[in-house]
């Protein structure tokens, strides 16, 4: 009796917490869960752009020729087309209605309709086709001989017949063939692994420069000082301002036609002569060839996402118990002293997990590289390929087949973040 | 001993060479960075005269430096004698025949008082006259800090201020002096903010105010109202899979944008939700629900169950313990989540450049793109650019601390 309460309770408390989380689990699960197992899907079929509207069947009704008297002939034409360049439309039916007063023409009549497919009984037109391939188009014609009663009629020379027409297509999204062309594709791209090669490059450097600024952020306002509360809120704000205004503003900042750092640079004679910065590969330092604009790009990056680092690393910083730091000073250790042996060591597990955190989250950025060079100049990284293969080239399967490589990469970084940084709670 | 400690120093080789090179050096930094906020402000672009100002800064670390302690406590004194060099400086330079604004003569002595003071700060408790390896440490550090200090602090508030400096500008006024930031606030207020109003007007960025506002708070709704349910059955009620579900929040929180962007178009263009306001705040509020529930998830974990036992005990049903008990316990915590996902929502970039095509719906950031082309002058992308970025600005200065615990909240502890 006690036990089998405690069951329904139990089971209770279980169907309750269902219906809680429910709401959260149908948004997640339709909006990242799902697309991301359709992605796998796209990636294997050849979908473009222009197939994810639904292949229609379209119909214009024209008279070619109108009677002007009793007697006279009626020429009228369907003109036929599949909207879509690529998809078929199966089992197409056109259905018009002859108005009073028209009779076929004999059909020795110069254009006859197309006995294959149409026929006309009891005032009735039908035509009928099994499929219409991708980018199909026709036009067929019909002669009538029109007597008084249609004058009388009135007909709406527009559309004489009120002509019909409907199919069935196949949503090229949800079909079971699949290719292996995509990925192909992707990996035999012209450049490939210069484009692999920077999308590893890019988180990588961009984590470690905005580790070190913030790291030195974080030194700095250790300590209370006047204006301290103030630098630190300026400090984070590059972290929370909308992306798409600080990019735009480092773009202006940056710009070759008197852009105002060239202006500057030029002015203090540092520059001869402007550089577009965000659009020049390389520039030779010496002998040595210097990547210019993927350099800018990371730079961007360390002065947007340090903000992340500095938080933590400040909050680290301020748990560091100070008898450790006293400890060092009996020893007759000075500053340098302190922070290689108490700090550096304190810091070491939260720097690691802001690395991997920082390079993951940069190694997918879309929005920084897109907006400041659009992927130009040596900057084109794997999330800026699935934007360009999808929308750019208008190849959706591409698109998503980029889109799996990149995950794949991900999956990897994932793991290895939940084996050593997500423990226990 | 103590007579001469409390005034000043002995004088040494080492000392002085120290105290110099400080001085040298932390007088250059001041009066450089005072000059360059000046000149942005100013239609003119002046910057200090190395040769007075290195043979000032000399003079004035070694006799801030010689200072004993007692003399060294003084703020005033160190002002005083930093004015003094100012006015030297000045005398010196106007000897050259360089002419000076009045804004340059004022800057100057304010950057000389604020060098003395630095200098002061530098030498602190450093005796000059026993030189030791930590004292030259000390110095060296101190001085390192001030220069990184002044060079973080510009690198990340310029360019901000260029955007706003910038909002204000014509294009014939900005290509007059590129490298002149200053806003010239003596002209009538339609002119003053002309662009803001031509961006508000005529590219209907009131418009996009109201969408932009109408679909992150509805996403702040959804997702906190979601986030508290989902999070409340977590931490409260047994069910099987609990363990499971905590990781899960966490690995779905790493699911990258890029990835979610290809299905989501093409099913959203099918369902024909894409071009429209609400398929937006669908994304939104499924980008934000992992977080909203991993943040309440934590801060329901802090509170003690003890007060809702209570209350189911008295009577009350689950939906009244959360509503009169667990919502209003967790204040903070709600208002962090609220502004984070308001801020990610109003920051959102890539889902509205590709989903909206009607300009009517368009958000923001899919508005300032509209702005970004060749025939639209500069002066009102950086209007558009601050139009988005002062509600942002105010919010994060006016509740930083909440946000604070979202930014910190909302990336997992390490």
């Amino acid at each position: 009796m006690k036990g089998k309460r405690y069951a329904s309770v139990t089971a209770r408390e279980a169907r309750l917490a269902l219906w809680m989380l429910l709401p959260a689990f149908l948004i997640v699960f339709a909006v990242i869960v799902f697309p991301v197992v359709a992605n796998f899907w796209i990636s294997g079929k050849s979908v473009s752009l222009g197939d994810l509207r639904p292949a229609t069947p379209s119909l214009r009704e024209f008279v070619a020729q109108a009677p002007s008297e009793a007697g006279d002939e009626l020429v009228l034409e369907y003109r036929l087309r599949n909207s879509s360049r690529g998809v078929p439309i199966q089992d197409v039916v056109l259905e018009a209605t002859v108005p009073e007063g028209l009779s076929p023409a004999p059909n020795d009549a110069p254009a006859a309709p197309d006995a294959q497919h149409c026929s006309i009984e009891a005032g009735r037109i039908e035509c009928r086709w099994d499929e219409w391939e991708g980018g199909f188009s026709d036009t067929i014609t019909f002669t009538f001989i029109a007597d008084q009663a249609f004058f009388d009629a009135q007909v709406d020379m527009r559309s004489p017949t009120e002509a019909d027409i409907s199919g069935r297509s196949i949503n090229v999204l949800t079909t079971f063939d699949f290719t292996l062309d995509n990925f192909r594709f992707v990996v035999s791209a012209r450049r490939f692994w210069e484009v692999l090669r920077t999308t590893f490059a890019y988180p990588f450097l961009g984590a470690i420069g905005s580790i070190l600024l913030g790291l030195t952020a974080a030194m700095l306002l250790n300590r209370k000082f006047p204006g301290q509360t103030l630098l630190r809120g300026l400090y984070l704000f590059p972290y929370v301002a909308p992306i798409i205004a600080v990019a735009f503003t480092w773009v202006f900042l940056l710009e070759p036609f008197r852009g105002t750092l060239n202006t500057y640079l030029m002015s203090i004679g540092v520059l001869e002569s402007p550089i577009s910065f965000l659009s020049t590969r390389s520039i030779q330092i010496g002998d040595l060839p210097f990547p210019l604009a993927l350099s800018i790009v990371i730079f961007f990056d360390a002065w947007r996402y340090f903000p992340f680092s500095f938080l933590f690393i400040l909050a680290r910083l301020q748990a560091i118990p100070s008898d450790l730091y006293e400890s060092v000073e009996v020893d007759g250790g000075g500053m340098v002293r302190q922070f290689i042996s108490i700090t550096l060591p304190q810091l070491h597990s939260v720097i690691t997990t802001l690395f991997l955190l920082r390079f993951m989250w940069t190694f997918n950025k879309f929005d920084d590289v897109f907006l400041l060079t659009g992927g130009a100049a040596g900057t084109r990284t794997l999330p800026i390929q699935v934007y360009d293969n999808a929308f750019g080239r208008g190849d959706i399967g591409a698109g998503a087949a980029t889109a799996v490589v990149l995950f794949l990469f991900l999956a990897v970084f994932l793991i290895l973040y939940f084996r050593y940084v997500v423990k226990e709670d | 001993m103590s007579r001469t400690a409390s005034t000043v120093r002995p004088f040494t080789l080492g000392g002085v060479a120290l105290a110099g090179a400080a001085g040298v050096i932390a007088t250059w930094l001041v009066t450089y960075v005072g000059y360059f906020v000046v000149s942005m402000l100013n239609p003119s672009n002046i910057l200090p005269n190395l040769g007075p100002t290195a043979a000032i800064g000399l003079v004035l670390g070694v006799a801030l430096a010689q200072m004993g302690p007692a003399l060294q406590k003084q703020k005033g004194l160190a002002v005083g004698i930093g004015l003094v060099a100012g006015v030297v400086w000045l005398g010196l330079t106007m000897a050259f025949g360089v002419a000076l604004p009045l804004t340059f003569l004022v800057t100057t002595l304010a950057m000389f008082a604020i060098a003395g003071l630095s200098i002061r700060s530098v030498f602190l408790g450093v005796d000059v006259a026993h030189l030791r390896k930590d004292y030259v440490e000390a110095v060296v550090f101190r001085l390192v800090r001030g220069i990184l200090l002044c060079a973080v602090t510009l690198v990340v508030a310029l360019p901000f201020f260029f955007m706003l400096s910038l909002s204000f500008k014509t294009r014939a006024e900005y290509l007059g002096d590129p490298t002149n930031l200053s806003v010239n606030l003596i002209q009538p207020i339609p002119e003053l903010f002309s662009g803001f109003i031509e961006v508000l007007v005529r590219f209907n960025f009131g418009v996009y105010i109201f969408n932009s506002t109408a679909i992150a708070l509805l996403t702040v709704v959804i997702t906190v109202t979601t986030g508290i349910l989902g999070a409340y059955a977590v931490t409260r009620l047994r069910f099987p899979g609990r363990r499971f579900l905590s990781k899960a929040i966490l690995l779905i929180y790493m699911f990258p944008a890029i990835v979610l962007v290809i299905p989501l178009y093409s099913v959203f263009t099918q369902l024909g939700l894409r071009d429209t306001r609400h398929g937006l705040l669908i994304v939104y509020s499924a980008m934000t629900i992992p977080v909203a529930l991993y943040m309440l998830r934590s801060y329901f974990q802090t509170l003690p169950a003890d007060l809702e036992e209570a209350g189911l005990i008295d009577g009350c049903s689950r939906a009244q313990v959360i509503w009169r008990i667990t919502i209003p316990l967790s204040g903070p915590a709600i208002a962090s989540v609220g502004l984070y996902v308001f801020m990610i929502a109003w920051n959102e970039f890539l889902f509205a450049f590709m989903f909206l095509d009607t300009p009517a719906i368009f958000t923001l950031s899919r508005g300032m793109m509209v702005l970004d082309d060749m025939e639209v002058p500069r002066q009102l992308l950086m209007a558009g650019a601050t139009i988005i970025t002062i509600p942002i600005m105010v919010l994060f200065f006016r509740f930083q601390r909440y946000l604070v615990g979202g930014l910190t909240a909302g990336s997992v502890k390490g």
